[in-house]
């Protein structure tokens, strides 16, 4: 981890922002401008992916619009299965006419005519409601005599494909496995055709940021985590909810606006994440120079059990793996087991050694984020809380 | 070599070399004859990239990067030993281990085994992890008379759903469930007997474990042959002695004829007879009723006689048609398939010849083939009044035979087929290869109807050869004998499919009228026969190419080219069949067929 | 012709009978019957053409699209590291008790399916349950027994 200077803790609001904001007007605006310059404006923006990864944005949708293939797709990631994590939800609950427009902003920038939202299926009670805004708005754009339209897919409880390349694999009604890569989405994604694919809340901050301007969301944040996040407040906090804040603050700040006054440790980016204890919650900085986080942030103090923790993550992992390479089919199972183990006194405690070092090469040698980022969760908690792994 | 593509140029364990682009990077490191090891990976199969056993370290990359599904790109570092690789790779064949029911030493695989193989080579005897084999994994599949499905040895690495989804489209299995449930299966976890699979065992030639694997009936045949109150007959199809070789320390694509039979009699079967007899004898019914279907159909306009006529030794394809196109079962040709027209007779003609009881006989064959098995088992195959055909061994069994038999292979002196029925032309030799029914079927034909040989140099029917998946040719009839005078001038539109997945596209394209035949012949594997489902593994085109070569290269030799001049042809005809489609052939050489469900 | 084939025969009409239309379909299957049945993934690969395998395979996949039976309505309570905190255990075992089932059966009258799911997105309010598409976050004990009571009432 880097020791960068960290922001001061700040609440944003820019993605529920519903006064002066009118979503359409955005798309009136921007829509008489050449497709070259809104994608110069989201590249100067800085703006990277909401969705964990954090690929800038704006390249991406240059990329796409580079290709020579038709037809070309925008797909909004709406397959929120991270644990911790909800904003997604409550973005699409709240403010969907900023993702729709932000969705055909860069179906106009890249020469899309399809945009599909891939919405989780724990999120159907959201459909009804979605579906007959998209009317509206499908509406409206065919009056601007713009040739876009967007429609929804529904998943069916798989978290793994909240991964681009499954989500694809799903969207084409096939079991959600992750494709090798390359080739990337922006040349072969849905359809094995060029896609964007963005993060419900990217979207909203392509939006913004045509609708604002490039150099005010720039203001916020830091150089390498420009503007703000919402996140996913969860835990043990007095306040649990939805929070938009400015990027690159630390977490001992956080934790002083959010925790109990008891917090023992926060897992920052959900199960995928990493476990940060108290005694580097000064020197952490949430952002893409210190731990990058979807938004997730779940806060544990010190009436919990650790071993639970961790144990509940692998076997969520164990069960959502798609199962098609070893180091995860495996390997999740063998972290899973091998904790149950120590615990049990079947095995020795240096197993948790063996089982790290198990953990390391899962990151290595994982064929997508899934099994990479397992160890992010099992070191962690391991490295910091081993005793409680143990006894 | 195309020219149009870019070279792409890089170093793999510093070694500098310049490929393709588009070229993986395990290509490009076999090019310098760095081996990577791989599990997953299959040369007929497209990429799956989920093993990660092949995975290698690229110089500024965060990850490693599986060598088998990732391109090469310009100025590309990688190292395919580092420790960092090393140590990866270790611990994915440890976990594989942890979930693959590890009982090497009664594994049928034992010593053939992928796992085994890369298990020993980097010493993980000792490995640490837990054991996850599922108890209720461990019961394997034996409904089905040909293919054994095992789930506990199974590591996943679905080979066998690509091969049954890309080469012969039936997708009997599937991979199904996620996370620590993911399995392959079939349609709900029904018995192999049970579901759409049609026993070509495709599937057991690219597993690497002993997960898929033939059913075996070596026990079987020793007991009958260490019985003395039974006589022992084996029959050997075309393209075993092209492949035997393989699993006895022999290269691809060495013909292995006179070894096979002395070993088979130093096993000690009572008589080696040769199912190219029969390919003979099928070539003669075949053929007759080809010409005969046209007749029915071209001059008497009958409605019931259906074109075109579709050959019926593959009993993949056979089954395959019952599953999926069962409205063209009419088109399928009634002639048995030569193991199945052996089987009859060796309990009938061969008996009364020899002085034997047909239920002394006890009837082997060795095919390279694994739905053979299921055949023989069919009940229409019972027309001798006995199983027909009794036990069906692949080429891999017999090679086993071979070696707990302790005969040494390579030393041993050729030796003849024995007679009555151990006689064969080239034409039923090339019965082993794609194409080669309807070479043999046009070789006869054609001379039936007009007196003269077939219109090509040597007797070499080239466009039907080959290992294009589907391949059509016209042969034009001229000097027709006046019994067959209908014919003068006609063109005979005939094609070829090998693989599933072609014989689908090729009977799609008969179903919907695209195309307009009036013979085609189906092998279920891809090559034919040679790349059959029993046959030596590994299989590539490029052994099955040596393979075919073989095939030809015999045919060639042979002092008799034609089926219809086979003297022991002759002989059966004279002696007990009368003529083609007679009575009697009707009675043990020809069967019929049933519609099965298709999903 | 039975209720599961009209049904398909209108979700392919509706959708399409392209691969890319299988999981539309299955979920068009689920919400009216809950399962999906043999015959009912038959029928999906006959009008799709595709093999009844990989229908299976891609059904078994997905959480939500069962191949095995299910109750009339399905309750699946998030079993996630902060529904766990805010005390999910009390309401399935109050479910458990109520329905007289464990996690993952079904009730003999059929009324009812209780599973357990990953995480359903309302961290912030739990514990959470969904019964069928339906959600209903920050349960207590009561609040859940009366959920599952007043479907019970509404469901013949």
């Amino acid at each position: 981890m880097e020791t960068a200077e960290a922001k001061n803790f700040k609440k944003v609001d820019i993605i529920f922002e519903c006064q002066d904001c009118k979503p359409i007007e955005v798309l009136d605006t921007n829509l008489e401008r050449k497709p070259d310059d809104i994608i110069l404006d989201i590249i100067d923006s800085g703006l990277k992916g909401r969705g964990g990864a954090g690929f800038p944005t704006g390249l991406k949708w240059k990329f796409t619009k580079n290709e020579t293939a038709e037809p070309k797709y925008v797909i909004c990631n709406a397959d929120e299965g991270e644990p911790g994590t909800f904003k997604d939800r409550e973005i699409l609950d709240r403010v969907p006419e900023k993702v729709f427009v932000g969705m055909a902003l860069c179906g106009y920038s890249i020469g899309a005519k399809e945009g599909i939202i891939y919405l989780r299926g724990e999120y159907n009670f959201l459909l009804k409601d979605l579906n007959k805004k998209l009317e509206k708005f499908n509406k409206q754009l065919k009056d601007r005599n713009l040739d876009f339209s967007i429609s929804i897919k529904s998943g069916s409880g798989a978290y793994i494909c909240g991964e681009e390349s499954a989500l694809f694999e799903s969207m084409e009604g096939k079991r959600g496995e992750p494709r090798n890569k390359p080739p990337y989405p922006t040349t072969e994604g849905y359809n094995f055709k060029p896609t964007v694919i963005n993060n419900v809340e990217t979207l909203v901050y392509t939006t913004m940021i045509c609708n604002l301007g490039p150099d005010k969301f720039k203001e916020l944040g830091t150089k390498d985590s420009r503007g703000s996040k919402v996140f996913s407040v969860s835990g043990d906090t007095p306040i649990a909810g939805i929070y938009e804040l400015e990027l690159g603050m630390s977490l001992s700040t956080f934790v002083e606006e959010f925790g109990d006054g008891d917090t023992k440790s926060v897992q920052v980016g959900g199960a995928s994440g990493h476990c940060v204890p108290r005694k580097y919650f000064e020197d952490t900085i949430i952002g893409f120079e210190g731990i990058p986080t979807g938004g997730s942030m779940m806060i544990f103090n010190s009436t919990r059990s650790m071993y639970n923790v961790l144990h509940d993550y692998l076997e969520f992992f164990t069960e959502e793996s798609c199962g098609q390479c070893t180091p995860c089919r495996v390997g999740c199972q063998q972290l899973l087991k091998g904790i149950e183990a120590v615990k049990r006194g079947e095995r020795k405690p240096s197993y948790l050694d063996d089982l790290k070092k198990l953990a390391s090469n899962m990151n290595l040698s994982a064929k997508c984020g899934l099994g990479q980022s397992v160890a992010n969760p099992f070191n962690s908690i391991v490295d910091n809380f081993r005793e409680e792994i143990i006894y | 070599m195309s020219n149009n593509k870019y070279l792409v140029n890089l170093t793999v364990n510093n070694k500098p070399v310049s490929v393709e682009e588009g070229t993986t990077i395990l290509d490009a490191a076999r090019k310098l004859k760095f081996k990577i090891p791989t599990l997953c990976h299959h040369p007929d199969l497209h990429v799956a990239g989920n093993c990660r056993v092949c995975v290698v370290e690229q110089k500024g990359a965060r990850n490693l990067v599986a060598s088998c599904a990732t391109p090469v790109s310009e100025g590309m570092e990688i190292y395919t030993n580092s420790a960092k690789v090393r140590e990866s790779r270790k611990h994915v064949i440890e976990l594989l281990l942890s979930e693959h029911n590890a009982d090497c030493t009664k594994c049928i695989k034992n010593g053939r085994c992928e796992l085994q193989e890369l298990a020993s080579e980097y010493r993980v005897g000792d490995h640490v992890f837990l054991d996850l084999v599922d108890e209720k994994d461990k019961i394997p599949d034996i409904s089905s008379p040909s293919i054994q499905k095992d789930d506990s040895k199974c590591i996943r690495c679905q080979r066998c759903v690509r091969t049954c989804s890309e080469l012969q489209a039936v997708s009997a299995l599937a991979v199904v469930n996620k996370g620590d449930e993911q399995r392959v299966s079939t349609f709900l976890n029904k018995p192999l007997d049970d579901v759409v699979c049609t026993n070509c065992g495709q599937c057991v030639n690219r597993c690497p474990t002993g997960a898929l694997t033939e059913r075996a009936y070596l026990d079987n045949v020793w007991e009958a042959i260490n019985d003395p109150s039974k006589h022992t007959v084996v029959q050997t199809a075309p393209a075993v002695r092209i492949g035997l070789g393989e699993d006895l320390g022999v290269d691809p694509g060495q013909r292995v004829t006179g070894k096979m039979v002395a070993a088979l009699k130093a096993i000690g079967f009572d008589s080696v007879l040769d199912t190219d007899f029969t390919a003979d004898l099928t070539i003669m019914e075949e053929g007759t009723e080809l010409l005969t279907r046209l007749k029915e159909a071209l001059v008497d306009n009958n409605e019931s006689t259906k074109l075109p006529m579709m050959t019926s030794c593959s009993p993949g394809w056979v089954k395959f048609q019952e599953h999926m196109f069962p409205e063209l079962l009419p088109n399928l040709s009634s002639c048995k398939s030569p193991q199945q027209m052996f089987g009859p007779l060796a309990k009938t003609y061969y008996a009364q010849k020899k002085g034997l009881k047909a239920e002394n006989i006890v009837s082997v064959s060795v095919m390279p083939c694994t739905a053979k098995k299921f055949e023989a088992e069919r009940p229409e195959m019972r027309a001798s009044g006995y199983q027909d055909v009794d036990y069906v061994l692949t080429t891999r069994e017999m090679a086993m035979m071979v070696k707990q038999a302790g005969i040494e292979f390579e030393s041993l002196e050729d030796q003849n087929y024995d007679s009555i029925m151990g006689k064969s032309s080239g034409a039923g030799v090339i019965f082993g290869a794609t194409g080669g029914v309807m070479e043999a079927a046009l070789r006869t034909a054609y001379e039936i109807v007009t007196g003269e040989e077939v219109p090509f140099k040597n007797l070499n029917i080239t466009p039907v050869r080959g290992m294009e998946g589907v391949r059509d040719a016209q042969i034009t009839v001229k000097g027709a004998k006046p019994e067959w005078s209908f014919l003068e001038g006609a063109t005979l539109n005939v094609a070829v499919a090998h693989g599933l997945a072609n014989a689908k596209k090729l009977m799609q394209a008969v179903k919907s009228g695209e195309k307009e035949y009036h013979f085609i012949e189906v092998m279920g594997c891809p090559g034919g026969c040679l790349g059959g489902g029993g046959q030596p593994i590994p299989t590539s085109q490029e052994i099955r190419d040596a393979r075919a070569k073989a095939i030809y290269d015999e045919d060639a030799d042979m002092p008799i080219r034609k089926s219809h001049e086979n003297p022991e042809i002759q002989a059966i005809y004279n002696d007990f069949l009368g003529e083609p489609l007679s009575h009697k052939s009707h009675d043990l050489l020809h069967t019929h067929y049933k519609p099965r469900k298709r999903y | 012709m039975s209720n599961t084939d009209a049904l398909i025969k209108n979700l392919v009409e509706k959708h399409g009978n392209s691969r890319n239309n299988l999981m539309p379909i299955l979920q068009g299957v689920v919400r009216e019957e809950r399962s999906l049945t043999e015959e009912a993934m038959l029928k999906v690969a006959e009008a799709l053409d595709i093999s009844s395998a990989e229908v299976y395979g891609t059904a078994s996949f997905y959480t939500f699209l069962d191949t095995m039976p299910r109750g009339k309505n399905v309750i699946r309570i998030c079993k996630t590291i902060t529904c766990h905190m805010k005390g999910k255990d009390e309401i399935i075992e109050a479910l458990e008790k109520e329905l007289n089932i464990n996690v993952g059966e079904t009730t003999s009258d059929k009324k009812f399916t209780l599973l357990s799911a990953n995480c359903l997105g309302w961290c912030h309010k739990g514990p959470v349950m969904l019964v069928n598409d339906d959600i209903y976050p920050e349960l207590t004990v009561d609040k859940a027994l009366e959920i599952v009571q007043e479907y019970a009432h509404n469901s013949k």
